[in-house]
């Protein structure tokens, strides 16, 4: 490559997993040197980050970008603007989209429409099943083989309910070197179900959500992917109950991980009363008593990731009654400030924690070899900058998603992403992207 | 008061003062040739019923004509909420019109809260005022009803503080036990639940009541007793095994009936399943408080109407 075609990057005085500050020259998207009082190139840009933290470009694998299908309410481009401004450089796409993701031609098709925008690497989530129907196995092999490279499959949004469907999809699975994401809800105890059954719900007349639906499911699909040798992965898992089954199961051995949202580690069911439905979600939300859980289980490992099931629903699909309100918030955007709050702020993450559960293992699970890297010479810089001192307040129309209803409305948050760079180019600077 | 959603938004003294003009409007009806007040002359009151329902919708309509406010009646079938219009879009269209008050009954929990809120925003801009009722929002609460039972109660026994109340059946489904634990803990009574596990909420144990599985050790203590109903899905469901069963267990037969105290008044908040629920003798006894209660629903219902519309006397 001649000398005129290369793009430099400096970036000043930041301060990697909230070290010491450092320049970092980046060099055609990789890291080219670390150290301080660093010269660069006479072209270069710069990024003076002014003693903001730096860590890997964040990794979610759970959002529904709602293309293609679902565009009122979130299209890949506002999904992308979304992330980069949360400092994500990854998305996985969920397939629960019109048409679901259950063919080659729709992965491709979200791919692709990922990389025009270039923004963050959109990775579309193949379907388990034909149309989410639970009954037949969709062609994993033919997504995982297309350009989509599908490493990730799942029913989200739905249960794969039948046991034998589970199973055979696991065994399927290893052979294809993916992983199954299963949403663990047993349908046959949650129907109808609108809230955390418990205390709320039966005062709130709302039909109730047992945590038992989770865990029974956790459960069998641990001993399903035990007997398998396939990786399991559980989606927003929101039971205090379900990390002891997640303990049991990661100590004999089981390929399980597990990922919690930042709704679940801050937002209790306390909040139903009122019944604005910004805060129905599935699964539900539940008590401090699991919030307090998810977030330990998180600092300990037991938890791998969080994953923010960003769920970006239109006015028309919330603000109604209760019952007839589609589960799901928006994420991308408050995840890293709920995750300060939560973690960071009482002193169970640090930031090498933050990177791991945000970036590292994320990019790990998903098998995104150019992800969640260290951040040293000849890694790939794919970066968020954050200021660990901002506050601000949540505007649910100032955020980037199509949707604007959101249940952190008006609230205070800590931590802000001030920049995210995606191997070398600068996809948000100053918090505002860059087109 | 702005409207009337939940039994949890009354304290005693409010209660007690809807129970009082309640009295005072029986009183002033009583041996009237002409039933109509000019309480709520030129007032609108418009019911919405997204249920079938015919005795809460009549009685709210009865307790509106005899204070001499227009009543509308809206029902879901037949306008255009078949058409797929939001609860939202009809709710503020009839507040546009004119309703001073939009009473509710509807299939979701929170119905009525989610259009007061509706109301309150829009009204904001239009200055204008509408109240809301809550004629009953899914398995939620039914707050009239609740207060006709007090009403009713407060006739047969001259009080509720300190007196045993037994609620029994279907609280699972049941928002006339959630809004009548609410308001009879509110007054001071003792109120024990009685049903079998799979028809009480998980959570229960958190509300302000007392909990048992077995109504025959309960019935010799308890100053009333109130049979809910059990509605036939509930059969299909696997709540319990049978209506025999059921029946059985939780049925008010005669032999039954004669455990509780003398006086005891039997309430039902009806429809009746006379045989599996109320043997039909017992229904028909003096002891039975049912009729009494349709009555009083007309004269709390109008004092609901009076306290929201005309606002409560000093």
């Amino acid at each position: 490559m001649s000398r005129d075609s290369m793009s430099s990057l400096l970036i000043t005085n930041a301060r990697p997993y909230g070290e010491d500050p450092v320049d970092v020259l980046v060099t055609d998207g990789v890291v080219t040197s670390i150290g301080t009082g660093l010269d660069a190139p006479s072209d270069a840009d710069t990024l003076d980050a002014g003693g903001a933290v730096l860590l890997p470009g964040f990794v979610d694998l759970h959002v529904h970008l709602r293309e293609p299908g679902g565009e009122e309410s979130e299209t890949i481009e506002t999904g992308s603007h979304a992330a980069a401004l949360g400092g994500f450089t990854a998305v996985f796409a969920m397939p629960n989209t019109d048409p679901v993701a259950d063919s080659a031609v729709v992965v491709e098709h979200v791919r692709r429409r990922g990389e025009e925008i270039g923004l963050v690497d959109v990775h579309p989530v193949g379907a388990v099943t034909v149309g989410l129907g639970g009954e037949r196995l969709a062609e994993m092999g033919t997504m995982a083989a297309s350009r989509a490279q599908v490493r990730l499959f799942s029913d989200d949004g739905r249960c794969v309910n039948d046991p034998l469907i589970m199973r055979r999809a696991l065994e399927y699975a290893s052979s294809l070197g993916v992983v199954i994401a299963q949403h663990a809800e047993d349908h046959r105890l949650t129907g109808g179900a609108q809230a955390h059954e418990g205390a709320v719900a039966s005062r709130l007349g709302l039909s109730g959500w047992p945590a038992s639906a989770e865990e029974t499911i956790v459960a069998r699909d641990c001993a399903l992917a035990r007997d398998a040798k396939a990786a399991l992965h559980v989606c927003h898992i929101s039971s205090a109950r379900t990390i002891d089954v997640l303990r049991t199961a990661k100590a004999a051995g089981v390929r399980v991980s597990a990922e919690v949202t930042p709704h679940h580690l801050l937002l209790t069911d306390g909040r139903l009363t009122g019944y604005d439905p910004v805060n129905k979600v599935n699964p539900p939300l539940r008590t401090a008593e699991d919030t307090r859980a998810m977030r330990e289980a998180l600092a300990e490992g037991v938890i791998d990731v969080v994953a923010t099931d960003h769920a970006p629903h239109a006015a028309q699909y919330k603000d109604t009654e209760w019952s007839a309100a589609k589960p799901g918030m928006l994420g991308l955007q408050t995840a890293l400030s709920v995750l300060v709050e939560t973690m960071v702020e009482p002193g169970l993450l640090d930031w090498h924690g933050v990177a791991r559960v945000l970036s590292e293992r994320p990019a790990e699970i998903g098998g995104l070899p150019d992800q969640g890297r260290p951040i040293a010479e000849g890694e790939p810089a794919t970066f968020a900058l954050v200021d660990p001192d901002a506050q601000w307040t949540v505007r649910g129309a100032a955020l980037a998603s199509r949707a604007a209803n959101t249940p952190y409305e008006g609230m205070r948050l800590p931590g802000s992403v001030v920049a995210t760079i995606l191997r070398g180019r600068i996809t948000v600077r100053d918090g505002k992207v860059q087109a | 008061m702005r409207h009337l959603l939940s039994v949890a938004d009354l304290d005693a003294t409010a209660a007690t003062a809807l129970l009082d003009t309640s009295d005072r409007l029986r009183q002033a009806l009583l041996g009237r040739e002409v039933r109509k007040l000019p309480t709520l002359r030129g007032r609108t009151v418009i019911t919405m019923f997204y249920e079938n329902s015919t005795r809460t919708r009549v009685s709210f309509e009865i307790a509106g004509k005899w204070m001499s406010a227009d009543t509308v009646n809206v029902s879901a079938s037949g306008s255009s909420v078949s058409k797929g219009e939001s609860l939202r879009d009809t709710a503020l269209t009839l507040s546009s019109m004119g309703a001073d008050c939009v009473v509710v009954r509807h299939p979701a929990s929170g119905a009525a809260h989610r259009l007061a809120g509706w109301m309150d925003r829009g009204n904001e801009t239009t200055g204008t005022h509408t109240s809301i009722v809550n004629a009953g929002d899914g398995t939620h609460e039914h707050p009239t009803q609740a207060l006709l039972d007090a009403a009713t109660l407060r006739e047969r026994l001259g009080g509720i503080a300190g007196r045993r109340i037994g609620i029994v059946g279907d609280v699972l489904h049941s928002r006339v036990a959630r809004s009548n634990v609410l308001l009879l803990a509110t007054l001071g009574a003792e109120v024990v639940l009685i049903a079998p596990p799979t028809l009480l909420p998980v959570g229960v144990e958190q509300w302000p009541c007392r909990v048992g599985h077995e109504l025959d050790p309960e019935l010799p203590a308890l100053d009333a007793v109130m049979m809910l109903r059990v509605q036939a899905e509930r059969m299909h469901g696997g709540f319990f095994p049978s209506a025999r069963e059921y029946a059985i267990g939780y049925g008010l037969s005669e032999a039954r009936a004669a455990l509780l105290p003398d006086d005891a008044p039997i309430l039902h908040p009806g429809p009746m399943v006379r045989g599996m629920e109320i043997a039909p003798a017992v229904a028909d006894a003096p002891s039975s408080a049912v009729l009494q209660q349709v009555r009083n629903g007309v004269h709390v219902r109008m004092a609901v109407l009076y306290h929201l519309l005309a606002g409560a006397p000093e």
